[in-house]
C-alpha cells in the first residue's frame, strides 16, 4: 500500500478496537494535516482516549491502517519509538514527575538520545540550557524552575506537561483534556499557549468544554461511537442534527 | 567519563558515608589484632565476623534501596541473589579443602562421597579458582536477575505482581537447592570450611581482613550507587518510579532501563552473599528462605527508603537488634519485636530513621531562614520542607 499524499501528517483509515466486544473504535478514519490545529470533541464512551491510545502505541488496533509523516506505519511501533518519531502526549490527568523539579522535568523531556549508556555519563550542555530557558518562558514557570513538581497548582502542572511535550520537539501533540480542572482564567491562557504552539506544530486536542474550543477556533470533528459525525466549523457542527441529537437526544 | 561519572555523585553525605566506612575497615581490625583484652578500646575476636555480617546486610540493604526507593521495584525476593552469590563463594571454599575432609577425597566434597557420587558435577568445575568463583559471584544472581527482569519489564509486570513473582522465584530455588541431587548440599549446604586464599578462615588476622573487604565493598558500592542516582540515568529511574507511562510516552525504554538498574541490584547482592558466607561459615537453602528477603524489605524500611544510606543504618540496626535480643532471655519474643518494629517505623516514621533525621534537619535550617527572614533578612527559597525524596505523611 503507497502512504498517503505528503502534506498529511497523520492518517487513520478503518481503524477499529474492541475490548471484550465493545467497539472502542469501529472504522475510524481521520487525517491531519501538516500545521493544523483540530478539536476533537464527543460524548463519553465515544472513542477519543483510544483514539490516542492507538496513534501512541499503548493499543493496537484490531484492523485499520496508521500511518504518520508520510508513511511510517504506526501499528508496528511501541511508546518510545513514536515518542522518537514525533508524536508527544499529554495525558487527561496532568502526569509530570513529581519529585523532580520543573527544570529536571523538562530536562528529561529535552529531545536526545534515550538510551541507559548516555544517561549515565551524559552532562547537561549550554544548548540544553538555553532551551530549557526557553521553554520555561513559553509555560510561565520561570519563577517556579527549582520547586518540586509535586508543590505546582493543577493549573501549573498542565503547563509544565505541554512544556515537557514542546521540549520533545515533536511534530504533532495530542493534548487529551488540557482545560480540565482548570479557573477561567487558566483556561484561556491554556487557549493562547495552544494557539501558539500550534503556529509551528501540528496540534490534536480532545477536549469537552465548548467554550474552550470555541476559543481555540479551529475545525472540529465530533466522535461518536467510536467513528465520525461530523466535522467543520464549531459553528456547522454544533448545527449538525445528528450531533444535537448525540449530546442533548439522550 | 567514568572519572565524571564519579564526581558528579561524591557530595558531602557521599564523602561523609564513604570515609565512616574506610575509616571502620581500617580502624576496628587495628583494634582487634593490636590491642590488649584490657585496653578499653580492645574489641573481642567473636565480634569481627558478627560485625562483618552486618555490613554485608548493610551492602544488601544498600541493593535492595536502590531499586525499591529510587526506581520503585519492591523485590520480595533479593535473598535468593544473595544466596546464589553465596553458594558460589562456598563451593570454592568447599573445593579448598582437598583431603582435609572427613572421608579425605582431594577433589569431591565430603557431601558428594556421603551420596556416593563418583565424580564432580559440572556446574563444580572450575570453582578451585578464586578468580573463576568471583566472577560466578557476579554472573550467577546477574544472569538470573537479567532472564528474570528480561522476561518481567518487557511484558510489564509491576507492582505487587512483581513483587509476588519475586517470592515466587527465591522459594522455588529454595525448594531446588533443598534437593540432594541438585548437587549443592541439600539440605546442610555447605560447611566446614577450611581456608580462603590460602588462609585459615577462622585465624583473627583473616576475620579481619573480611571485616575491612566486606566495608570497603559497602562502600565501592555505595559510591556506585550514589553516582548512578546523580547521573541523568538516575533522574530517570526515579521518573519511573513516579510516573512510568509519562516516562514511556516521552520516549524512554523503560523496561531497559529497569534492566539495568535489577541487574546491577542482584550483582550487588551476589557479592554482599559471598563475602557474608566466610564469615558466618555456612551456606544453606534456609537463605533461600521468603521471609529472609522480607526482612531485608523491612530494614529498608526501618533505615529510609528515600535516602541510600537508609538501608545500611537500618541493616545495621535491625542485626545489632537481633543479636541483642536473641542472646538474651527475651529470645522467644525477636519476631513479635521485629513485627512492632515495622509496624511502628510505618506509623510513626514512615520516612524510616534516616529520612526523618534528615527532615528533621531541613525543617531545623528552614526555620532559622524563616526566623532570619523576620529579623529582615530577604529568603527566596520557598520550597516546602522535604528531606527524603519520598512525599509521605509528615511525622509526627
Amino acid at each position: 500500500m503507497s502512504g498517503p499524499e505528503t502534506e498529511t501528517l497523520l492518517y487513520l483509515d478503518g481503524v477499529s478496537v474492541s475490548f471484550d466486544g465493545f467497539k472502542a473504535l469501529n472504522e475510524l478514519s481521520l487525517i491531519i494535516q501538516a500545521g493544523e490545529m483540530r478539536a476533537i470533541i464527543g460524548p463519553n464512551g465515544a472513542g477519543k482516549t483510544t483514539m490516542m491510545d492507538v496513534v501512541t502505541g499503548k493499543t493496537r488496533p484490531d484492523t485499520g491502517t496508521i500511518y504518520f509523516d508520510g508513511n511510517v506505519d504506526l501499528t508496528k511501533l511501541d511508546e518510545a519509538s513514536i515518542a522518537e518519531l514525533g508524536i508527544g502526549r499529554k495525558f487527561q490527568k496532568p502526569t509530570v514527575f513529581q519529585h523532580h523539579t520543573v527544570w529536571d522535568n523538562l530536562e528529561l523531556a529535552l529531545a536526545g538520545r534515550r538510551g541507559t549508556f548516555a544517561a549515565l555519563f551524559r552532562r547537561e550542555g549550554s544548548s540544553e540550557r538555553e532551551r530549557i530557558e526557553e521553554l520555561l518562558g513559553i509555560i510561565r514557570l520561570g519563577e517556579l524552575r527549582d520547586m518540586e513538581a509535586a508543590n505546582l497548582s493543577h493549573g501549573q502542572k498542565q503547563w509544565l506537561e505541554i512544556g515537557m511535550l514542546l521540549a520533545q520537539e515533536p511534530k504533532l501533540l495530542l493534548v487529551d483534556e488540557p482545560a480540565a480542572g482548570m479557573t477561567d482564567a487558566e483556561t484561556e491562557a491554556t487557549a493562547d499557549l495552544l494557539k501558539e504552539i500550534a503556529k509551528e506544530k501540528s496540534v490534536v486536542v480532545v477536549e469537552h468544554d465548548m467554550t474552550f474550543v470555541r476559543a481555540l477556533g479551529v475545525k472540529v470533528t465530533v466522535l461518536h461511537e467510536g467513528s465520525v459525525l461530523s466535522e467543520g466549523t464549531i459553528d456547522h457542527v454544533s448545527e449538525d442534527p445528528r450531533v444535537i441529537e448525540v449530546y442533548l437526544g439522550r | 567519563m567514568i572519572g565524571s561519572f564519579i564526581r558528579n555523585g561524591f557530595d558531602r553525605s557521599a564523602f561523609f558515608v564513604i570515609l565512616v566506612l574506610v575509616a571502620a575497615a581500617f580502624v576496628v581490625p587495628a583494634l582487634a589484632l593490636y590491642t590488649t583484652p584490657a585496653s578499653p578500646f580492645h574489641i573481642p575476636g567473636y565480634a569481627i565476623p558478627l560485625m562483618g555480617k552486618y555490613l554485608t546486610y548493610g551492602l544488601l540493604a544498600l541493593s535492595v534501596g536502590l531499586i525499591w526507593g529510587y526506581c520503585g521495584i519492591l523485590s520480595l525476593g533479593h535473598g535468593a541473589f544473595f544466596a546464589l552469590g553465596g553458594y558460589a563463594m562456598g563451593m570454592y571454599l568447599m573445593r579448598q579443602i582437598g583431603t582435609r575432609g572427613v572421608y579425605g577425597d582431594p577433589v569431591l566434597p565430603d557431601f558428594m562421597v556421603f551420596l556416593n557420587w563418583d565424580e564432580l558435577p559440572v556446574a563444580w568445575y572450575g570453582f578451585q579458582s578464586f578468580p573463576y568463583a568471583m566472577l560466578m559471584v557476579v554472573l550467577a544472581p546477574g544472569i538470573l536477575a537479567f532472564v528474570f527482569g528480561w522476561f518481567a519489564f518487557r511484558s510489564r509486570v509491576t507492582g505487587v505482581y512483581l513483587s509476588i513473582i519475586t517470592q515466587a522465584m527465591t522459594f522455588a530455588l529454595m525448594l531446588g537447592f533443598f534437593r540432594n541431587n541438585l548437587g549443592f548440599g541439600g539440605n546442610n549446604g555447605l560447611t566446614d570450611f577450611k581456608d580462603i586464599l590460602g588462609f585459615n578462615i577462622q585465624a583473627p588476622e583473616t576475620r579481619a581482613a573480611l571485616f575491612a573487604a566486606s566495608a570497603l565493598a559497602l562502600a565501592l558500592a555505595y559510591l556506585i550507587c550514589k553516582s548512578i542516582i546523580s547521573s541523568r540515568f538516575g533522574k530517570v529511574i526515579v521518573a519511573i518510579r513516579d510516573a512510568e507511562s509519562r516516562t514511556r510516552f516521552l520516549g524512554y525504554r523503560v523496561e531497559n532501563y529497569k534492566l539495568v538498574v535489577w541487574v546491577l541490584s542482584a550483582c550487588m547482592a551476589g557479592i554482599a552473599g559471598a563475602l557474608y558466607v566466610p564469615q558466618v561459615g555456612i551456606i544453606n537453602p534456609g537463605e533461600f528462605e521468603p521471609a529472609n528477603s522480607i526482612e531485608v524489605v523491612i530494614w529498608v524500611a526501618v533505615g529510609g527508603r528515600g535516602l541510600l544510606v537508609g538501608p545500611i543504618v537500618g541493616a545495621i540496626v535491625v542485626n545489632f537488634a537481633k543479636s541483642w535480643f536473641t542472646t538474651g532471655a527475651l529470645a522467644p519474643y525477636w519476631l513479635f519485636a521485629l513485627g512492632g518494629l515495622f509496624v511502628g517505623v510505618t506509623l510513626f516514621l514512615p520516612k524510616g530513621i534516616m529520612g526523618t533525621l534528615g527532615g528533621g534537619w531541613t525543617a531545623l535550617k528552614q526555620r532559622r531562614a524563616s526566623a532570619a527572614a523576620e529579623a529582615g533578612v530577604s529568603v527566596t527559597d520557598t520550597d516546602g520542607p522535604d528531606g527524603g525524596r519520598l512525599k509521605t505523611e509528615p511525622a509526627e
